[in-house]
């Protein structure tokens, strides 16, 4: 009989130097055997200090400040670091993201579990690897038998998770920690190892907390949902009951600000907790912006591109090998639409954006933009588009001042003259509503969100009519999303920008484009309007893709408009 | 990993910033400045070698004889006691006199001089060289980099006191016999500068591969700046912080590399003596019992080689604070 | 694994023929070999007899060809300085060098992986720290420093030790060792000591670096996870992990033992080979110098292949050719 996990006013501090950083704040929830909770909220909430906490595996200097942790009727926050231990891995278990990274590659995959198994049942040598293939077995593994014997490096990502999975069930616990086991995956891998967890659970009555941002996930696996802002809890309940009837108005306003796949929003609602809203003066913008030339015809032309990598090198040409990330693909873009790119990684979907942008050179095929290829003259197509990329934490140039960064493109390019630099900068600033002081500071001094919107500032300093957005918004908060696919809407509209919009995340690409292309390992397998993508996809490959979307016909549609 | 949330007030407007500190302020208040603040081992060694440095640039103003001013030498002074009167003379030395005569004091003054700056110029040299090389392979990739990657590599196999003692043997070779003392300080610093610039190239090239797979070099590549302003402008400044720690450390091995050098016999000559020269010196006299002669030279390069190897440890561990 | 190996022994064999490259650079235009071998009196015919017996008129690549056809039998030319072949120079001060540097590196490598696994566990400890803060001054602390400080202490002091030299000798043969008489042995002692200590300390600290890296990654933290002993997470995952860079610094450490034997030797008037190379640097003794040159690059190369085959017996990525799914 598993017992179950008790949570009561737990608080959890980490002293810092400047102040006392409250990362959990009197946080009280229980787990059910069998039970697959959900601990959901955007970063810096404290799900994952919750895990690390019940695990006895804060990172210094942090510590349970108050409150206790109950298995059963056993309490186990404090205990010494040998009990800990025997505890861990014999009644709890924990999965970590990256599967990459939390497998020991110089051990086979056999050693690590015969290893785990023999720390905790009573078995050893020939019956510890029995089990251990068993296992391996019972996650899917196919072949375990010769499976066992091979090293980490030998299986694929979605098998390494398995792998994980299996090591964590090793000693039967009556608990296992899930924090954001499928985020490192590609959505088909993530569906099969959702089900996987939420099969054991059942069978094998373990309690799953499910520690993920991801509200789809949360509406697909979980039983129980636990909503964190800012270290509290703000909601907990029935899966069914939290996402479809929310309480509190941190819970609907994260809900509201999920893109969903079956509706298309105009705009997202902004609702917004916990902070000040900033304004987004897109009227303003758009007065001085240079009204776009009339165009026949696409704006960019894409014609059997192609890009090879090389993938074993050697002295003698004909022994080298080359991998092909894009394999002639073709497309239009039309002045003044949004044209999505989706695929999984690997895709070749990235690679084709940085084709366009002048960063990879092409081995095949040409790019025209506005009727002249993009190789006859880069100069004038420099000047006319701009890109935002995916990381805000590493798009902005750490050692540079923000009204360095916003200014250069525009400097260097010469687009604006000299005199009209700074004052230019600090208009753009103040109007994607950041303010003009902001030019002053370092990029370190700003949030995620604000940071993309120094980007967007950027770009737009040299008013481009071409704007490439490399997965804008996937290093971001679902709330923080939310406004910067607002603003990127407003740009389309108001200025009449031409996008090419790349991601993975099938529900934006909802709300984003006009039209979709499908790529799949560098070929581009469909090109479809998107609101016909979606219900009538034609090749099967789009067709696994949209099925495997997780569901969101949980959640609450209230204050959505389509 | 976990991130510390930004202030949720800052997430969505921007904090209200009523007036921001000045730049010496913020310096102040930095995390290395808090850091040092707070490590007497550190404060200790800046302090030592600060002190050290110091009365090296102003030696002729604190040496209270000038060794190589053979007007100022007495030979009856030769063999003084520390802090003893001399049985001839009566004159009083502080750290005693070597054979000739010279007060050790001043010689040491004079010869730290001479080790910094061969330690600084070579540091600087391999600096230059390294960081350059570096950032091209790093930059480039390709051929560029196998090729300087595989030079270095095969001179990392080579130990870099080794590689200093062939080119200065090298040097030695070219240089006319009548040039070779005059121009032996400089052929120092071209063995030690040529043999190190391989440390600061393997971290600069690895520090320069992560930075140019950020977006942010992406972003300026695609408003068609060219390769030599990304690395300079964009680049440089962000593997900046691994190059300083690496070039206090290799200041106290350059430091010490030219002491080995002098003392062996292949580095300053006696008419430009270092610390090492003055210890190899001071070691003919160890066994009859004149201990001072080695003794305070040995003292000044250890104290000068350990207060700069604890400010890059102190160093390292504050640029690097995962490491705690 | 096979292409991998072959890779890394053709790579040892284009650096022999870069030093070679270099060696022979040396010899070729670093002091005018004719001016060594004649000295002032001679003729304009004697200088061109002497160019056309040594080949100096021929090519390049010739030239060059010919210096490694020789090298290859032992042929290293005749020392300026002692008039004796170069090799047979050699081969005489081998052994002690030799000898030398197999007992500090052995010394330095067993007690340097010991103590920074140690540091790196007790990282807290009292213990840890005081070897930590010893050793930082024992970087700072040059080889000759110790040397002379060990003679200063055991030799002149206390009179325990000799302080150069190598005692006795046992020749056999082809090979002399001081490893079995008593004053060979207590010869060896202070030069040990003084050679394996800094590299020792700088063993170390690396290993301690690596294992703390080694500590700090998922995998580790997943096996505490998981709930494996102390023991299991720090012996088992952590010290083997931690062996793949560590195997090739202490290979590169090994090579600069025999370098820093040079300091040594010096310092105790050890016999070998390193002594002779810093008189052939004194004097412009070029075949010496050329030689030296060409011996340790042997030896290097030989270490970081015998690296390279630890390296693929530790880390199964390197032991399978080709990706699996």
């Amino acid at each position: 009989m598993t017992s179950p996990l008790t949570i009561t006013d737990l608080t959890v501090e980490f002293p810092t130097r400047r102040k006392l950083f409250t990362a959990v704040d009197d946080a009280t929830l229980t787990v059910e055997p069998g039970e697959i909770h959900g601990l959901v909220g955007e970063s810096g909430a404290g799900k994952s200090t919750i895990g690390a906490a019940i695990m006895g595996l804060l990172d210094k200097p942090g510590r349970i400040a108050a409150g206790t942790i109950k298995l059963g009727e056993r309490e186990i926050s404090g205990l010494d670091p040998a009990a800990m231990r025997a505890l861990r891995g014999k009644q709890l278990s924990m999965i970590f993201q990256d599967p990459l990274t939390s497998l020991n590659p110089l051990f086979t995959v056999g050693e690590q579990l015969v290893e785990t198994i023999e720390a905790h049942l009573k078995l050893s040598g020939g019956a510890a690897r029995k089990r251990a293939i068993e296992l391996l077995d019972r996650v899917g593994i196919p072949n375990p038998d010769t499976r066992v014997d091979q090293y980490p490096h030998q299986f694929s990502g979605g098998m390494r998770q398995r792998v994980v999975i299996a090591l964590a069930l090793c000693s039967e616990p009556d608990i296992i920690i899930a924090d954001e086991p499928t985020t490192a995956l590609d959505v088909s891998i993530q569906a099969q190892i959702l089900d996987l967890i939420r099969e054991l659970a059942r069978e094998r009555q373990v309690g799953v907390i499910l520690i993920t941002h991801d509200m789809g996930v949360i509406a697909e696996t979980t039983d129980r949902v636990t909503v964190m802002y800012d270290g509290r809890i703000v909601e907990s309940g029935p899966t069914a009951q939290v996402l479809g009837h929310p309480q509190h108005e941190y819970t609907r306003s994260l809900i509201a600000a999920v893109p969903r796949p079956g509706l298309k929003l105009d705009r997202f609602p902004q609702i917004s907790y916990g902070g000040r809203e900033t304004t987004f003066k897109i009227e303003d913008l758009a007065r001085d912006w240079p009204a776009q030339p009339r165009t026949e015809g696409p704006l960019l032309e894409v014609r059997g591109i192609t890009k090879r990598f090389l993938d074993k090198g050697s002295l003698i040409p004909s022994r080298r090998t080359y991998f092909t990330a894009v394999d002639e693909v073709s497309f239009d873009i039309r002045a003044g639409e949004v044209f999505g790119l989706v695929g999984e990684s690997g895709s070749g979907k990235s690679t084709i954006a940085r084709m366009i942008a002048g960063l990879y050179p092409l081995d095949g095929g040409e790019v025209i933009f506005d009727g002249t290829p993009i190789s006859e003259d880069p100069e004038a197509f420099r000047r006319q588009v701009q890109m935002i990329f995916q990381d805000p934490y590493s798009s902005l140039n750490p050692r540079h001042r923000v009204d360095r960064i916003v200014a250069e493109p525009a400097l260097h390019l010469g687009v604006i003259p000299k005199e009209n630099v700074k004052a230019r900068v600090a208009e753009l600033l103040d109007r994607v509503g950041l303010g003009a002081e902001a030019g002053l500071k370092y990029p370190h001094e700003f949030s995620g969100g604000q940071r993309q919107r120094i980007s967007i500032a950027r770009a737009l300093a040299t008013q481009p009519r071409f704007l490439i957005c490399d997965e804008p918004t996937s290093a971001l908060d679902v709330s923080i999303q939310a406004q910067i696919l607002n603003i990127l809407k407003d740009l389309q509209e108001h200025l009449g920008l031409t996008m090419l919009f790349i991601s993975h995340d099938l529900p934006v690409v909802r709300q984003m484009c006009d039209r979709v292309g499908v790529l799949k390992g560098g070929q581009l397998v469909e090109v479809q309007e998107t609101g016909r993508l979606f219900e009538a996809p034609d090749h099967p490959y789009t067709k696994e893709l949209i099925r495997l979307m997780p569901k969101t016909d949980l959640l609450s549609t209230e204050g959505l408009t389509g | 990993m976990t991130h510390l949330p930004a202030d949720p007030e800052t997430e969505t407007g921007l904090a209200p910033s009523a007036h921001r500190p000045s730049r010496w302020r913020a310096a102040w208040d930095s995390d290395i400045a808090y850091s040092f603040r707070h490590s007497p081992v550190a404060m200790v060694a800046a302090f030592v070698t600060a002190l050290l440095i110091l009365s090296a640039i102003f030696a002729p103003l604190i040496a209270p004889t000038n060794p190589f001013d053979p007007s100022s030498l007495n030979l009856m002074n030769g063999f003084s006691q520390p802090m003893e009167p001399n049985a001839f003379t009566g004159d009083t030395f502080l750290m005693g006199t070597d054979d000739q005569g010279r007060d050790v004091f001043s010689t040491i003054l004079y010869g730290m001089r001479i080790s910094l700056f061969v330690g600084a110029m070579a540091v600087l040299l391999a600096m230059v060289l390294g960081i350059t090389l570096g950032l091209i392979a790093g930059y480039f990739r390709g051929w560029t980099d196998t090729i300087i990657m595989r030079i270095a590599d095969v001179q990392l196999t080579f130990p870099s006191i080794l590689v200093a003692m062939l080119i200065f043997g090298i040097a030695r070779g070219i240089i006319p016999i009548q040039y070779r003392d005059e121009m032996a300080i400089w052929v120092l610093i071209l063995a030690i500068g040529l043999s190190d610039w391989v440390q600061f190239a393997r971290v600069v090239r690895g520090a320069t591969m992560v930075e140019r797979g950020k977006e942010y070099v992406q972003a300026a590549q695609l408003i068609g700046r060219s390769p030599l302003s990304i690395m300079v402008g964009h680049i440089l400044p962000n593997v900046l912080s691994p190059v300083l720690v690496i070039a206090t450390i290799s200041l106290a091995l350059a430091i010490i590399a030219e002491a080995t050098l002098s003392f062996l016999g292949v580095g300053a000559p006696p008419t430009q003596p270092s610390l090492g020269t003055l210890i190899r010196i001071g070691q003919d006299f160890l066994f009859s019992g004149e201990w001072w002669i080695l003794f305070f030279p040995a003292c000044t390069l250890l104290a000068l080689a350990l207060s700069v190897n604890l400010l890059g440890d102190w160093l390292r561990d504050a640029l690097n604070p995962k490491l705690n | 694994m096979v292409s991998y190996i072959l890779r890394r022994v053709l790579q040892s064999i284009i650096v022999l023929l870069v030093v070679g490259l270099v060696a022979f650079s040396m010899f070729r235009f670093v002091g005018d070999p004719i001016e060594q071998l004649l000295g002032q009196e001679r003729t304009q015919q004697d200088v061109e007899r002497l160019r056309e017996a040594l080949g100096l008129n021929d090519p390049f690549i010739v030239q060059y060809a010919d210096f490694l056809a020789r090298a290859l039998q032992g042929d290293f030319g005749i020392s300026y300085r002692q008039s004796r072949p170069v090799a047979e120079i050699l081969l005489e001060r081998l052994p002690a060098t030799l000898e030398l540097a197999f007992i500090s590196g052995f010394l330095a490598v067993t007690l340097g992986i010991a103590l920074g696994v140690f540091t790196a566990i007790r990282r807290k400890g009292v213990a840890a720290n005081v070897i930590m803060s010893t050793s930082l001054i024992g970087v700072s602390l040059p080889t000759f420093l110790i040397g002379i400080l060990l003679i200063y202490v055991f030799g002149v002091q206390l009179r325990w030790l000799p302080t150069f030299g190598r005692g006795e000798v046992v020749d056999l043969g082809w090979w002399t060792t001081g490893l079995l008489t008593e004053s060979g042995l207590k010869s060896l002692i202070l030069p040990a000591i003084t050679l394996g200590l800094y590299q020792m300390t700088l063993i170390m600290r690396l290993v301690r670096a690596e294992m703390l890296e080694v500590l700090r990654q998922d995998y580790i933290r997943f096996a505490r996870a998981r709930g494996l002993s102390a023991k299991a997470v720090n012996f088992r995952h952590a010290l083997k992990n931690t062996m793949v860079p560590v195997i090739t610094v202490t290979g590169l450490q090994l090579g600069s033992i025999i370098a820093f034997a040079i300091i040594t030797e010096t310092v105790f008037q050890w016999p070998g080979v390193g002594l002779l190379f810093i008189n052939a640097v004194q004097f412009v003794d070029i075949p010496v110098m050329a030689a030296y040159l060409m011996l340790i690059s042997v030896m290097f190369v030989a270490i970081n292949l015998i690296v390279d085959l630890l390296y693929v017996w530790v880390d199964p990525r390197l032991r399978v050719d080709g990706r699996t799914a």
